[in-house]
């Protein structure tokens, strides 16, 4: 089997992928029975000459019986596939690990602002690093993120870490994860935000704890002053002057 | 031995005198010939109201499928040139979604499973001679054309038509500087207000007609059940409509007059659009899905001839997917940002739905047992419906749950889930529906060869097209995108992308064979005698096509509508209005 999801790189992923795994055994067993007697009963009953059919309505308790318990079955299997998700979606999103830092995070059309906390991990202080549709955290060590979005809907999707949720202009959203794998991961946007939301694109750069230092370091040297955060009293200011015909590559608005 | 067959017989009162009821002046008494338009154009027959929504719902449905067919070629090879259109920006493809979704949901779906064939069936199989307000009726329907051409229109305008998606979630929708588009979002909100106005007008004539108009002797358990699913789903429509309506407007407010209801900087809040939207948009799914299943409830058991299977299970579990349905919206905000504590309320009400939708479709399944089956067109339909439909439902359970939802939500995932949900209602629903009503709409019999070759196409092309969505969902690709070239870090998709174009177009070529047998058989067509199927229920004791007030007499109904094969009787089907004893005139002509 091709692999059907990406790779798993977040704590949670794994728990997420066995849950799709589970329900999808599940559902796929009922789908096969239902199919295999559907074909079976169409075959078996095609019209044959001098065959006769039987007048069965499904009113007796014995034929009841037929459709009610397969479908208490069902149930139960709703039921253990409720409490499973409810296990994980508990883990994801009711739980608060104590976080290594936390970033911020600002969708607009059509671009993310990301913030990085800086060497003292603290965020709104003057060693902040905002860059533009670029996001650099450490492997095994739980990041919070403050989600907001300066204008429409947008929303938070690295497929790889199993991560979605949406940016709604007046709140703000907490929630958290923690990568597993260094790599290079795409931030996409899950939510239509207007004409160029298909190319409204990030990069989100998972390092080993040491590289993670190196960059802060780096990034210290480069530019300190650059630091300048984009600031949250900026709302939507972008898009009137943005093209109707979207450019095909790279991020749009800047 | 067996007690349901004659015991009706013995039950029921003698019919009393045929009541005079019909509801409208026009129908009492002898028909002054009709001018052209009071027959065609502002007619209050049902019957060619039936047809004003059918014509307009298949023109609507050739539309929707373009610009599904435009969607298709530009994921499959992101810039190309369209001959006469030029390539596709990013702009055109929102439009293009947005006005698909909107059309196939609203302007197609809508008028073909409720005004076409609920407008056609009701008055018919209860023994009706209109609709209970027939001006009424003539009023949804003008109103529905009113609606279609407001939405057309909306292409013509400057900006063109809203690319805000169908699910319209402002601040995009309120706010014209975000979405770049003014005109265009101001009428689609007008059109799908005045849609939502004309079902409505339909759904208390239907509701009314169903319960008040039976012919004597007919109670409430001897509907047939595509009647009752036309009555749950238009009190489902009653009831959830209303918010949307009053989010439409909010939402017009919002863009016209200043208000803050969904702007956050005015103390309004864009979740309750959502909330608004999806309290009718999720029963609104159920609303086309019940009447699809009506139309195979009635298919399965004359081509079987055997009775239903389980005649009150599939009522109740069809009432309780209606009321389950009210408490299930919130699934689609999982990841919206509403209370976490949500989710598990809404995770179970949603994935409980399986229950009473299983109850049915286990039901159906059950009808074919010990039958004698007969594939004509409109069964192999009304099999294919049950087929397909089983993956909508089954994938729907991934959706359902908050946790797994995260990862699939907003992705092709969705998108192959809910066309799979529903395709089988909507276009197999209504095939199977065509190819079995037809004679009885226009009096002759359609072509088997042709239907079986349009059934064939759709079905294998339906797969083609949509499998491979939920490959690339599961990669994780998001929906309402216009270049997928922009995922290549998820996956090389080509070979899917083109798969669903090429099954796109196949699915689109398909329908040719249907339209040459619509149209052909109108005239070509074998002449079908009232009851060319040999079925029970009320509608085939009408002459083909039934004339304006339908019976030459007032039937009368003597039994449940699924007497066929009944033990002791030498035909193998039983008429309603047939009293007991007496042999069904007319046959397979
Ligand atoms: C001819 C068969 C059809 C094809 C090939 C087709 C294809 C598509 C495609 C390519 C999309 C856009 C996906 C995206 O970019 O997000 C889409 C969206 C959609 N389709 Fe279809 N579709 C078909 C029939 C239907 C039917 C019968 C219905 C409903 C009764 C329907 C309802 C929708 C809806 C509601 C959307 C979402 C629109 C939105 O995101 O705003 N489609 N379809
Ligand atoms: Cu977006
Ligand atoms: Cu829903």
């Amino acid at each position: 089997m091709p692999d059907w999801l990406p790779v798993a790189a977040s704590t949670y992923a794994k728990d997420i992928d066995g849950l799709i795994w589970l329900i999808t055994a599940i559902v796929g067993v009922w789908f096969v029975i239902a199919e295999v007697v559907l074909f079976y009963l169409i075959f078996r009953y095609r019209r044959r000459a001098g065959v006769k059919p039987e007048y069965v309505d499904g009113s007796r308790k014995k034929q009841i019986a037929w459709i009610l318990v397969p479908c208490a079955a069902i149930l139960a299997c709703d039921l253990v596939i409720d409490a499973a998700s409810a296990r994980v979606w508990d883990e994801m999103k009711l739980t608060n690990p104590k976080p290594h830092m936390t970033v911020r995070v600002d969708g607009r059309q059509w671009a993310w602002d990301l913030t990085n906390p800086g060497p003292d991990r603290v965020l709104d202080t003057s060693d902040d690093i905002t860059l533009l549709n670029e996001l650099h955290v450490p492997a095994g060590e739980v990041v919070r993120f403050e989600l907001r979005s300066r204008d429409t809907l947008h929303s938070l999707w690295v497929p790889e870490l199993r991560l979605k949720q949406d940016a709604v202009p007046g709140r703000t959203f907490r929630g958290w994860f923690e990568a597993t794998r260094p790599g290079e991961y795409g931030i996409l946007c899950a939510e239509l935000c207007g004409v160029a939301h298909g190319v409204m694109k990030g990069t989100l750069i998972v390092h080993e704890s040491s590289g993670y230092e190196n960059w802060l370091r780096s990034a210290q040297a480069q530019a300190p002053a650059a630091a300048a955060p984009a600031p949250a009293t900026a709302p939507a200011t972008a898009p009137a002057t943005v093209p109707a015909t979207a450019p095909a590559g790279g991020s749009v608005a800047r | 031995m067996n007690p349901v067959a004659e015991a009706p017989a013995i039950r029921r009162p003698a019919p009393p005198a045929p009541a005079a009821h019909g509801g409208d002046d026009a129908h009492g008494g002898h028909h002054e010939p009709e001018s052209f338009w009071r027959r065609y154009v502002f007619s209050t027959d049902h019957k060619m109201i039936a047809k004003q929504y059918l014509f307009t719902g298949v023109f609507m449905a050739l539309v929707g499928g373009f610009l599904a067919q435009l969607m298709r070629v530009q994921l499959a090879s992101p810039g190309a040139e369209i001959p006469g259109m030029g390539a596709m920006h990013a702009g055109q493809y929102n439009t293009y979604v947005t006005m698909h979704g909107t059309t196939m949901i609203f302007w197609v779906a809508m008028p073909l499973l409720l005004g076409a064939f609920g407008n056609f069936l009701i008055p018919l199989m209860i023994g009706a001679k209109d609709m209970a307000f027939p001006r009424l009726n003539m009023l949804s329907y003008w109103t529905f054309a009113l609606s279609t051409v407001v939405l057309l229109g909306s292409f013509f305008v400057p900006g063109g038509a809203s690319p805000v998606g169908w699910t319209a979630y402002p601040p995009l929708s309120a706010n014209p500087q975000y979405s770049g588009n003014v005109w265009g979002v101001h009428l689609w909100i007008l059109a799908v207000a005045l849609e939502m106005v004309a079902f409505l007008m339909g759904g208390i004539n239907y509701i009314t007609t169903a319960i008040n108009l039976r012919a004597p002797g007919m109670r409430m358990k001897d509907l047939p059940l595509i009647l009752w699913m036309q009555i749950v789903a238009s009190v489902i429509f009653l009831f959830s409509a209303g918010p949307l309506v009053a989010g439409a407007v909010m939402l017009l407010l919002d863009r016209t007059a200043g208000t803050g209801f969904y702007n956050p900087a005015a103390g309004g809040d864009p979740l309750l659009f959502q909330h608004l939207f999806w309290f009718f948009g999720h029963p609104e799914v159920y609303v086309l899905l019940l009447p699809g299943l009506g139309i195979v409830a009635e298919i399965l058991p004359v081509f079987s001839r055997k009775p239903v299977f389980g005649y009150k299970m599939i009522l109740w579990s069809t009432i309780a997917t209606g009321l389950l349905s009210f408490v299930v919206w919130a699934h689609h905000q999982f990841v919206s940002g509403i209370d976490p504590r949500l989710a598990a309320p809404f995770s179970l009400t949603t994935i409980l739905i399986s229950v009473p939708v299983a109850v049915t479709l286990f039901s159906f399944i059950a009808t074919l047992w010990k039958g004698s089956i007969e594939f004509t067109t409109a069964m192999l339909f009304a099999l294919g419906m049950i087929a397909v439909f089983l993956i909508g439902g089954v994938t729907g359970i991934l959706n359902g749950s908050a946790a797994a939802d995260i990862y699939i939500h907003d992705t092709y995932f969705v998108v192959a889930h809910f066309h799979y949900a529903l395709i089988p209602p909507v276009f197999f629903g209504f095939f199977a529906g065509i190819y079995y009503w037809y004679p009885k709409m226009f009096g002759r019999m359609m072509n088997e060869t042709l239907g079986k070759l349009h059934f064939w196409g759709t079905t294998i092309f339906v797969n083609v097209t949509f499998l491979p969505m939920f490959v690339m969902g599961l990669r994780g690709y998001p929906r309402r995108v216009y270049d997928p070239t922009q995922f290549s870090s998820l996956g090389d998709m080509t070979l899917m992308q083109i798969l669903a174009t090429v099954g796109t177009a196949g699915l689109l070529l398909s329908q040719v064979p249907l339209l040459i047998n619509f149209f052909g058989s109108l005239r070509w067509g074998k002449v079908a005698g009232p009851n060319p199927w040999r079925a029970n229920t009320l509608e085939w004791a009408a002459p083909s096509p039934p004339p304006h007030g339908n019976f030459a007499a007032q039937p009368s109904v003597y039994r449940w509508p699924y007497e066929y094969s009944a033990p002791g009787r030498a035909e193998d089907w039983h008429p309603q209005h047939l009293p007991s004893g007496a042999a069904a005139e007319g046959s397979r002509s």
